[in-house]
Formats: structure tokens, sequence, C-alpha cells
């Protein structure tokens, strides 16, 4: 469960988070929607505590995170914008660094690394260093290392991005059987039809602002269009930085 | 996967993951490899060795072989000529134009004899010996000296002969005479040769550690890694500790090697021909990495805040290829400037450190004092550097990639 209460965020005079609150449920999908340069990012980044909000609070299962940003941290499994891996480690390697990072236990490391590697099919690739790697592999293994200390909370910040058809596909399967573990999925993107297929609450964001918090359902309803494309171009007022 | 709730595990794991991973990270790539274990470390002895054999050998081999010199006029002069092969100096037809012939090298030096020497010989007067050289061309040197010696020998000999002959005593001619009493030890004659040592255990310490320190900041933000591995509950400074700690041994490491390699390849110095001594044994390589140690420590923070300026890995490498000229100036600077050393230039980052290991190559060795000025001194400034950078990692821009 994540909350958020009225986030502010200026770079000089930018407001790049101008009043940002929403709630992301345990056993729900939301997602954070808005054009390029909307401050989703921004927004993720404060969550994640890489960032500190000029004003507002955080909760992740009800801790603050400018009280205890590491409580905060253990709580969380993050896909952030930035998913370098380190090239002249295997993906298996690079896996069991964050694990170590989080203070596992060798012996859970590997049964929860190999489950990880099952579940997102890396099997042909795990053992090979990551120089090289499609993106659709980087993003596997960016994932499995964000999962690996098996997060109640995950932030995936605009996750189908660069990939494929198959890999967007897989995915999204992936959040799905994450949202049916029961956990609190919150994740960032710019295309509509994604947000459409998998949230089960949207929240969009224009100019650093809230300006819709539904269920699809209701955001059509909202705005009279049927088409939820169609809605999210009355909301946001403009076609701008919009991609299909 | 199940969804217990995970308690959080103590992390006293964290210092040591950071540096493992940065330690195997690194020794996978061959970039660092080379710099760290095979030229910043045996660049120096190979150039050392390489620099003093060949002025050395050649200097002594021309005191000590048959010197081939053209000798313009030599009938006129057969007692001059009997001096000069009784000193291996072999006279040689003349040549044309002994100007050209000297500044093309052909010669070292020629020998021109007047056309008068027999006859003025003969009354008892002056006469004189040119002798043409190039004084530009390096090489020459010990040729001019070692000839225009025989010849001045040869001249106060036959000088003090006709005054004796005259029934006076010679020192009537020679009534002051300077006596040379070098008070230069063999090993503080050596040490003058090997002012530059110092540099290259810096620069050894230097390049060992900055593809790591360039990695730590400048290559994890390229690479987009930094802000993954923010994201992990552990507090920055830890992981600013095992990445530090990492650079600190690779260049502990590099500088280990480039002691051994002196060690090895001192006794190939032909030190002995000078008469001097150069101890770099164990000893001297001990007393070294303890005045070395804060350095190292203070080097890797300064790399680390400098790379950590940067926006990209290339821009790292240019900045801390100009950071390497840094330790260069107290080298460069003591060599051309005979400043007196005094106690508390000691205590100065890299000046304390020359003075010293110029101390240890003299043999003189470091009294207590200095040492543990040098020690203090880099200690202080390597903390200071590790705060400063430990602050600049705390930043919030730091991590943000884009």
């Amino acid at each position: 469960m994540i909350e958020v209460k009225d986030l502010h965020k200026a770079f000089g005079a930018v407001k790049a988070v101008d009043g940002v609150s929403f709630e992301a449920r345990d056993g729900e999908i939301t997602g954070l929607l808005g054009p390029n340069g909307a401050g989703k990012t921004t927004t993720l980044r404060m969550l994640y505590t890489l960032m500190k909000p000029d004003r507002g609070q955080v909760l992740v299962d009800g801790i603050d995170a400018a009280q205890d940003a590491l409580a905060v941290r253990r709580l969380l499994g993050v896909l952030p914008d930035a998913r370098g891996l380190y090239k002249r480690l295997t993906a298996r390697e690079n896996i069991d660094y964050f694990a170590r990072l989080h203070g596992l236990p060798e012996d859970l490391i590997t049964s929860r690394r190999e489950a990880l590697v099952k579940a997102l099919e890396m099997e042909d690739f795990a053992a090979r260093r990551t120089e090289g790697f499609s993106q659709g592999q980087r993003v596997k293994t960016a994932i499995a290392r964000a999962l690996i200390h098996d997060p109640r909370n995950v932030i995936l910040d605009e996750p189908t991005n660069g990939l494929d058809v198959m890999a967007t596909r897989a995915l999204r399967q992936f959040m799905q059987h994450l949202k049916q573990e029961g956990r609190c999925v919150l994740f960032s993107s710019h295309i509509m039809q994604e947000v459409a297929a998998l949230c089960d609450r949207i929240v969009v964001i224009a100019n650093g602002r809230v300006v819709a918090d539904e269920s699809p359902a209701a955001l059509r309803d909202q705005t009279g269009e049927a088409n939820l494309e169609d809605a999210f171009v009355k909301i946001i007022g403009s076609e701008e930085g919009l991609a299909a | 996967m199940n969804m217990k709730t995970m308690e959080p595990i103590g992390r006293p794991r964290a210092f040591l993951t950071v540096f493992l991973k940065e330690v195997k990270e690194n020794l996978r790539d061959r970039r660092t490899i080379i710099s760290a274990f095979v030229t910043g470390p045996l660049l120096g002895p190979l150039m050392l060795v390489m620099l003093l054999n060949i002025t050395l050998n050649r200097q002594f081999d021309k005191a000590e072989k048959p010197l081939p010199v053209p000798v313009i006029g030599a009938e006129q002069a057969p007692n001059l000529m009997r001096a000069l092969k009784a000193e291996g100096i072999v006279p040689k037809p003349p040549i044309a134009n002994p100007e050209a012939a000297v500044r093309k090298q052909d010669a070292d030096v020629v020998l021109r004899i007047s056309p008068d020497y027999a006859s003025a010989w003969r009354k008892g007067e002056a006469v004189q010996v040119e002798m043409i050289f190039d004084s530009s061309q390096r090489d020459a040197d010990a040729a001019v000296d070692r000839v225009s010696q025989i010849v001045e020998t040869f001249a106060r000999e036959q000088g003090a002969m006709r005054l004796v002959a005259r029934g006076l005593s010679p020192s009537t001619a020679w009534p002051v005479v300077a006596a040379k009493r070098d008070q230069a030890t063999a090993q503080a004659r050596a040490a003058l040769m090997f002012s530059i040592l110092p540099y290259f255990f810096v620069l050894t310490v230097f390049m060992g550690g900055m593809y790591l320190a360039i990695d730590l900041t400048a290559g994890e933000r390229e690479r987009q890694s930094l802000e993954p591995l923010f994201s992990n509950p552990v507090p920055r400074w830890k992981i600013l500790a095992g990445k530090l700690a990492a650079i600190c041994t690779f260049a502990t490491a590099s500088l280990l090697i480039s002691l051994l390699a002196f060690g090895v390849v001192g006794p190939f110095i032909p030190t002995e021909k000078l008469g001097m001594e150069l101890d770099l044994g164990p000893r001297f390589a001990g007393q070294v990495l303890v005045l070395m140690v804060p350095l190292i420590a203070l080097l890797a923070a300064l790399q680390s805040m400098v790379a950590a300026f940067a926006k990209s890995y290339r821009e790292a490498q240019t900045y801390l290829s100009l950071l390497l000229f840094v330790p260069a100036l107290p080298s460069i600077l003591l060599s051309t400037m005979p400043i007196k050393s005094q106690d508390w230039m000691y205590a100065v980052p890299l000046l304390g450190q020359h003075l010293g290991i110029m101390q240890l190559l003299r043999g003189d060795g470091v009294t207590l004092q200095q040492a543990g000025l040098c020690l203090a001194g880099s200690l202080a400034a390597a903390l200071v550097g590790v705060l400063a950078t430990a602050r600049l990692y705390q930043s919030e821009r730091l991590a943000i990639s884009g």
C-alpha cells in the first residue's frame, strides 16, 4: 500500500511535481498515466526515496519515507527509469548483488533467484554476462533484481519502454501475476492502451498535477467519452506528448 | 513466491558486498587490469633501468674504450701523440672539414695542432692545440673531457719539467692548488639520479585506482546503474566506503607490484659503476609503503570526487589525466629548484612522500618526527577528501542519469 499526500518538487523555477496525491492499494495495479514530462518519473523517484520532496508525504505500508527511508526501500521493489546493469557480471550475479545488499541469506538468494529466473523465462541467458543483452533481456534482469527481496510493493517506471510486442505481452502477464499474489503494483506509462488493459485504477498526471484518479470505467463516464484515449485527451487538455 | 512479510535482516555485509562486487567486476576488465597491474607499476622500473643503463654505459664505455680522435698535424707533435696514445686515445688521420664532421657526429672531437708547433716547442714558447667539438651533442661530453684532461696534464708535466730544467720549483707556477673533497655519499649521488622515483610510485597508485574511480560515479551514471543501486536499503556512505576500499585495494596492489619490480630490477641498475649504492630491497619497500598508505586513500577520494563532476566516462578520463599532473609538481619543483627541506614540508601531502622517499634512497633514513608529520598530514588530507566525497555522494543530483 502506497499513499502519496500532496507531493511538491521544484527544480529551480520549474515545478516538476505540484501537489500530487493518490493511493495505490494492495492487490491492485495502479497506473500513473501522463504525457512525457508530466512529472511521473519525479513522483516515483520521491516514492523510492531517491529524491526528497519539497513538501508532502509518502507512506509505504504506513511508514513515512521521510522518517525511515531505508525501511521504505526494504518494502519496495523498484524498476527505475534508469535500469543499467553491470555488464561484466552475469544476469545471475547482477541479481545476487542486489540480493546481498538487501541482506538476504545465501540459501534464500539462490532459491528466490531461480524462482524469478523461471517466472521471467530467463533460463537461456541468466548465466551470460549482460553486455550485449537485448532490451527485453535487460528489463527482465532488472525486474528480477528489483523483486529478489520479495517486496510487497512494486514500482515500475515505464516498464515496457523499448520492448517488442512479445516482451511487452510477457511483462504484462507478469504484472498480473504480481497483482494476483496480492502485491501493490504501481507503474507509470504514457501509453493509453497499456494502462487501459492492465489497471484497476488510473491516476492521470499532467503538468505536475493529478487531473484524474479513477477506474478506467469511471474515467470514461466522467468525460462522457466511450473511448479511453479520447477521455485521456480531454482530461489533460491537449494531445501534446501523447503516444499511441 | 510467498507473500509473508519479510522482517528486515541486519546488513553488516553491505560494505563487504559492494567491495567484493567491485573487485570481482574490475578483475574482469582488461583495461583496468593492464593499467593497475602492468603499465602503471612496471613502466617506472623499466624506464628507469633502461634510461640509466643507456646513459651510464655510454659514459663508461667512452671512458674505458680506446677513443679514436682525428688529429690534424700529428707529425708536428710526436711527444703529445705519445701522451695521448698512452691514455688510450687512437690518433686517426686528419679529416678535411673537422667543423662539419663534429656537427654531423662523424667524430666526437677533432684535434688540430698548429703548423708551427714543432718550431715553437723547440724555442720553449706556448703552442696551441685546438679541440673542435659540438657541445650540443651530449654524447661528445665524455670524449671532450677526456682529451682535454690528457692535453692539460701533458702541458702541466712539460711545464714542470721546463721549470725544473731552469732550476725552479714547479710550485712557483702553481701557487694555489684546488683540492676537491666531495662529501656526497655514494647513495646521495645515486639519489640525485633517482629523484624521479617518488613520482613513479605516486603515478602507480594513481593509475591503479583510476579506472575504478571513474567507474564509481561517472561510469555508474553513464550505464544508468546508480539509481537502481541507490534504491537498495543501504546508506549511501556504505556504498561509497565499499567502493573507496576497492579503489584503495587496486592502488595498493599496483604499488606493491611496482615496489617488487624495483626490488627485482634494482641489481640490474649499474650503480656500482658509479661507485654508488642503491638499496631497493624489502626494507626500503616496507618504508615506502608506510609513507604511501595515507596517500592512497587521499588519491582514491580525490579521483572519485573529480570523476563525480564528470557527466560521462570519457569526460572523467580527461579530468583525471589532468589531475595526474598534480602529483608530478613536487617532484618537478624539487628537481629544478634545490630547496632545502624543512620539517614542515613533510606534513604536506605528496611533498612529504617525495622528501621521505628521497631520504630513504639517500640511505639517510627518515626520522620518526618526519615520518609522523608525513603520515599525519596526508591522513588529515585523506580524511577531508573522503568526507568531501561522501558529501558529494549524498547529493540528489548525483544519482540522476538523465
